[in-house]
């Protein structure tokens, strides 16, 4: 086990490397860091724009791979992936924005998948009959809505509410408001108000896709015979439903659950920046706006490493669920 | 009439303590799109206690809906009206709560599929205690304990290890005895046994008919057992039901359905059915024409369209189940024309066209002189097992086709038999692909693989060729018949001309209509895909017919017509037949030889008749041995040879013989003699005259039929 697991380390390692390092140089090929000086008023003089970005490690004039590799061994001895085109280290933007993404995403994506099963299964049970029939349809508008507009199409309602209570219970922009922060009880109860809409909006997309796959998975199991025997054994409908089918269709939901879970660190763009919040999302698209080569850099590499943990997150949740699959 | 114009007595048994279950007019409706299906149309049994009663009919009798329907586990949609009592209190219309309360406890059930039929995801143990807590507030180590204990009682090694284990660590047959406790666990008074052994080879299905004995002895349960195989029920059941098409059509004894069946359906049933213990040319009488479909049934008896008795009667009203008034008192039959059967004792030669297999002008040229069409010596097939994904290494070898020797001379049909996994199938395919062999030869027609060009190689496919067995999967659901046949017309460059010709007698030959050539194969029936597998083979005018058992998913009524095609077809055109089966009764059938495989290596061979009337190999001899015969009496009084455990993998066979594991001589044989056993493998010696081989250091004739 060991083995296999050391095995498979040194195999994540060589793929972390190989997809940071296109990552980087496909960066370093299409931005162009110059263009933030080029437009500046007064432009700043040729030689300083060039000492700024070669301090940066930016600089277009020197060759991809010799900068590549002045920023991987900075990574390698240091643990240092650089500064942002704003010379801000980016290990601090890194340690910031991670609990950003964590606190804005982590409940809503639970929310979402364990809602999600629940409704599929319902769905499922309830085949073809209204219940059905209605989740189904809600499913696909949910899904055929563009989160963008999802995100958008909550702040009204949000406001609405607003407007009942004649004061501010749903905030829609931001992690807290200004002056806000830290976790006293007064600052969690804001915080929680700045919660609620995004992830609802979040959740929202995630129950109507996670349904229908549970939807899917929970039929093939419905018409089973072991199913069938569990009832014949004297279970209720809904022990064996819960029991026998449920937990055996949950196995294929796991490689789902796991990449989404997962991805959703970098995967929420449009949440975070509709509503707000500082996260990795967010500074994904900020960087490559603003040519930032070596915070793209750092977010793909960040990225290799979430897939990598979800794949095998994946194969763990996988074996503990499936016996088949277990090793022997 | 003379039949006794009662209902049946069995109705009035509601007072009678013994009964356990009473099914009275039983009706199950499915609606579909289509329109509404009746798959069963009031059905009325009783079980009394103890008793076992044989439930019998083909695919879509609705055998096995009426006892979900008791059980109260069919869908939601299904209609069901009637009634179904347990020791008196209606089972129909119960609640979940309460019905539950029953089920398991009171009604056990075992399935057909072993595989599917547990939890992929709970051991063994854990399934069988949580029936075991469902129904009691045993605690989770006692029913732990208790589960073992039901594990030892079904016969499973081991049965404290055995019980952690997950449903797909079991072999099949071991998971039928995991069902089997399970259902015992209770201590239920009545147990339904759905096809509980139709997914299992000849030797496990009688290890677990066994095990149900045994369970029924420890629980003094009633049984039904639902099956389509007459010979599981013959020794078995204390009274049978066939149903036809939703209904009882014949109600009795065994022996009074056995040997005095007074419906034309159930005679032909078991006229169809070819005997083990029947050398020589019997002759079959298949049951022309399909089961009626259940959406849209005419008036009068659903039989008519197959039955060679049908009178002006018999289309218009649908004859009620009377009872026979010369035999028992329990034995009805639902036939307008039952008294006229009972008055002349007629049998289903009487009743139905039987066909004896013709002789062959080749089989009269004596064996020696004819020509070798195949000629298979030592052939091996050896399959690496490897491990893991990236680093595939190799850790052992699966020995799947050992050393075989064979030969099947003109006109003559060789039987290729043994258990799933003894590498009959992978035989199949080395012999298919006409390339070099691992080791050994195969000649085929004069020519051996291992030097042909492919040129050779495609000229000699057009006279050999395949029968698949599943008519379901072997025709290509987008293309129309005529198509099918066509293509290898085509392949081999035959002009279309001739083609659109060919297949309007290749479909003539086997039975169907030249019109049938624009219909696609989902609008023919399971029997007449196969004949359109058969016209597909004999397309090109073959030699060598392989057929890979060729009738084992069709129903029994149906699997006689095909065979008779088939013993028609070899005389005709004068093929010689390999014919791959698991069934030993239609190998007796069928073949003129027979070659029985264990574990990769022949251990029997010779004439049919003389290798199933005097088998000299142990494994030949359980095999024979526990093939239940559709005869009550002969079988009542047999012995059976019940073998031990499963098949041995062939990725790691027994030193020397390698059937040692589980054969019944050498378990009485002394230290002394077991030594060559387990030292030596057996030689293939002639057995009495040279023709019969056996490969067993203590060869000897037992009679097992």
């Amino acid at each position: 086990m060991l083995g296999f697991l050391l095995r498979r380390f040194a195999n994540y390692l060589v793929l972390i490397v190989i997809a940071t390092s296109f990552g980087y140089l496909l960066a370093a090929s299409t931005l162009n860091p110059r263009a933030k000086y080029d437009t500046m008023q007064p432009r700043p003089p040729e030689a300083s724009i060039s000492q700024t970005l070669s301090n940066l490690n930016m600089n277009p004039a020197d060759p991809k791979l010799d900068r590549l590799g002045r920023w991987a061994k900075g990574i390698v001895t240091g643990g240092d992936f650089g500064k942002t085109i704003d010379n801000k280290p980016i290990n601090e933007e890194f340690g910031r924005r991670i609990w950003v993404s964590l606190r804005l995403l982590l409940i809503g994506t639970i929310l979402g998948s364990v809602v999600g099963v629940a409704v599929g299964a319902y769905s499922a049970i309830n085949q073809y009959r209204w219940s059905d029939h209605t989740i189904t349809f809600l499913s696909f508008v949910v899904i055929s809505i563009p989160v963008f507009v999802l995100a958008v199409a909550l702040k009204q309602p949000a406001i609405g509410f607003n407007g009942l209570f004649g004061t501010d219970v749903l905030f829609i922009q931001g992690e807290y408001q200004a002056g806000g922060g830290g976790w006293s009880g007064a600052a969690i109860l804001d915080r929680i108000q700045h919660l609620v809409v995004p992830t609802l909006s979040l959740a929202l997309g995630l129950v109507a896709f996670y349904s229908r796959y549970q939807r899917a998975t929970m039929l093939d199991v419905l018409g089973s015979d072991f199913l069938r025997t569990a009832r014949a054994k004297g279970l209720r409908r809904r022990q064996a439903l819960v029991k026998h089918g449920l937990r055996t269709a949950l196995i294929p939901m796991m490689t789902f659950f796991s990449y989404q879970f997962v991805l959703m660190f970098v995967g929420a763009i449009f949440t975070e920046k509709i509503f707000g919040w500082h996260g990795m999302g967010e500074w994904f698209i900020d960087a490559i706006g603003k040519n930032d080569i070596n915070s793209v850099g750092a977010v793909v590499f960040f990225s290799a490493i979430l897939v990598l943990i979800a794949g095998m997150l994946a194969d763990l949740a996988y074996a503990a669920l499936d016996p088949r699959v277990r090793a022997n | 009439m003379t039949a006794v114009r009662n209902e049946p007595a069995f109705r009035d048994a509601t007072a009678d303590p013994e009964v356990v279950l009473e099914v009275t007019d039983l009706h199950v409706t499915f609606p579909t799109d289509s329109g509404d299906v009746t798959a069963v149309r009031g059905l009325s049994y009783d079980v009394r206690a103890g008793e076992v009663l044989g439930i019998v009919g083909e695919s879509g009798s609705g055998k096995s809906v009426s006892s979900l329907a008791v059980m109260g586990l069919l869908p939601r949609n299904a209609r069901i009206s009637g009634s179904a009592r347990y020791r008196g209190r209606e089972l129909l219309g119960l609640d979940d709560r309460a019905a539950s309360g029953i089920r398991g406890k009171e009604i056990a059930m075992v399935f057909q599929d072993p595989l599917s039929a547990l939890t992929p995801v709970y051991t063994v143990g854990d399934q069988i205690a949580e029936a075991l807590r469902i129904h009691s507030d045993i605690g989770k180590e006692a029913a732990a304990r208790r589960s073992v204990e039901l594990l030892d009682l079904v016969g499973i090694p081991n049965p404290k290890q055995r019980a952690l284990a997950f449903p797909h660590e079991f072999s099949g047959g071991m998971r039928q005895r995991a069902m089997i406790a399970m259902a015992i666990a209770n201590d239920p008074d009545l147990i339904i046994a759905d096809e509980p052994t139709t997914a299992l080879d000849v030797t496990i299905q009688a290890q677990i008919l066994e095990v149900l004995k045994t369970a029924q002895q420890a629980t003094g349960a009633a049984i039904v057992l639902i099956t389509h195989d007459l010979g599981v029920v013959a020794g078995f059941a204390d009274r049978l039901l066939v149903m036809y098409a939703g209904k009882a059509v014949e109600t009795g004894s065994t022996e009074e359905v056995f040997y005095q069946g007074r419906m034309p359906y159930t005679l032909g049933l078991l006229g169809s059915i070819p005997r083990l213990d029947a050398g020589g040319r019997q002759p079959l009488t298949p049951v022309e024409g399909n089961p009626p479909s259940l959406a849209s049934l005419p008036p009068g008896c659903p039989f008519v369209p197959r039955c060679p008795m049908a009178i002006d009667i018999c289309s218009q009203t649908e004859p009620p189940l009377l009872r026979m008034p010369n035999s028992g008192d329990r034995h009805f039959s639902a036939c307008h024309r039952s008294d006229e059967i009972e008055r002349s004792n007629l049998t289903s030669t009487d009743i139905f066209p039987a066909v004896v297999a013709p002789e062959s002008v080749a089989e009269r040229t004596p064996r020696e002189q004819r020509p070798t069409v195949l000629e298979v010596t030592d052939l091996v097939k050896h399959y690496p097992l490897t491990k893991g994904h990236v680093f595939r290494r190799r850790i052992g070898t699966v020995k799947a086709v050992d050393g075989i020797s064979f030969d099947i001379r003109e006109g003559e049909t060789l039987g290729l038999v043994g258990e799933s996994g003894c590498g009959k199938t992978t035989t199949l395919t080395e012999l298919l692909r006409m390339a070099r062999p691992q080791d050994g030869t195969v000649v085929v027609l004069g020519k051996d693989t291992a030097t042909m060009s492919g040129r050779d190689r495609f000229a000699i496919r057009r006279d050999v060729q395949i029968v698949f067995q599943d008519p379901f999967a072997s025709l290509d659901p987008r293309m129309p018949v005529g198509d099918i046949l066509a293509e290898p017309l085509l392949t081999h460059g035959v002009p279309e001309a001739e083609r659109r010709q060919e297949v309007r007698a290749l479909l003539k030959l086997v039975g169907l209509a030249p019109e049938h050539a624009d219909r696609y194969p989902h609008e023919f029936s399971g029997g007449q895909r196969q004949r359109i597998g058969i016209a597909r083979a004999l397309a090109l005018k073959p030699r060598l017919v392989v057929l890979d058992e060729p009738v084992s998913a069709l129903d029994v009524s149906i699997q006689a017509g095909v065979i008779n095609l088939l013993e028609r077809l070899k005389v005709e055109l004068g093929l010689s037949y390999l014919f791959v089966a698991h069934d030993l009764s239609v190998v007796r059938h069928i073949a003129d030889r027979v070659a029985v495989m264990y574990l990769g290596k022949i251990v029997e061979s010779g004439p049919v008749d003389r290798v199933f009337d005097a088998p000299s190999h142990p494994y030949t001899q359980a095999l024979l041995s526990a093939i239940p015969l559709p005869d009550p009496i002969k079988e009542r009084q047999r012995r059976r040879i019940i073998l031990e455990g499963d098949l041995p993998s062939p990725a790691d066979p027994p030193s020397g013989c390698r059937f040692r594991t589980r054969c019944q001589l050498f378990a009485g044989l002394d230290e002394g003699r077991r030594q060559k056993c387990l030292e030596q493998h057996p030689p293939s010696l002639p057995q009495g005259d040279g023709d019969h081989l056996a490969a067993c250091h203590y060869a000897r004739v037992v009679d097992v039929l």
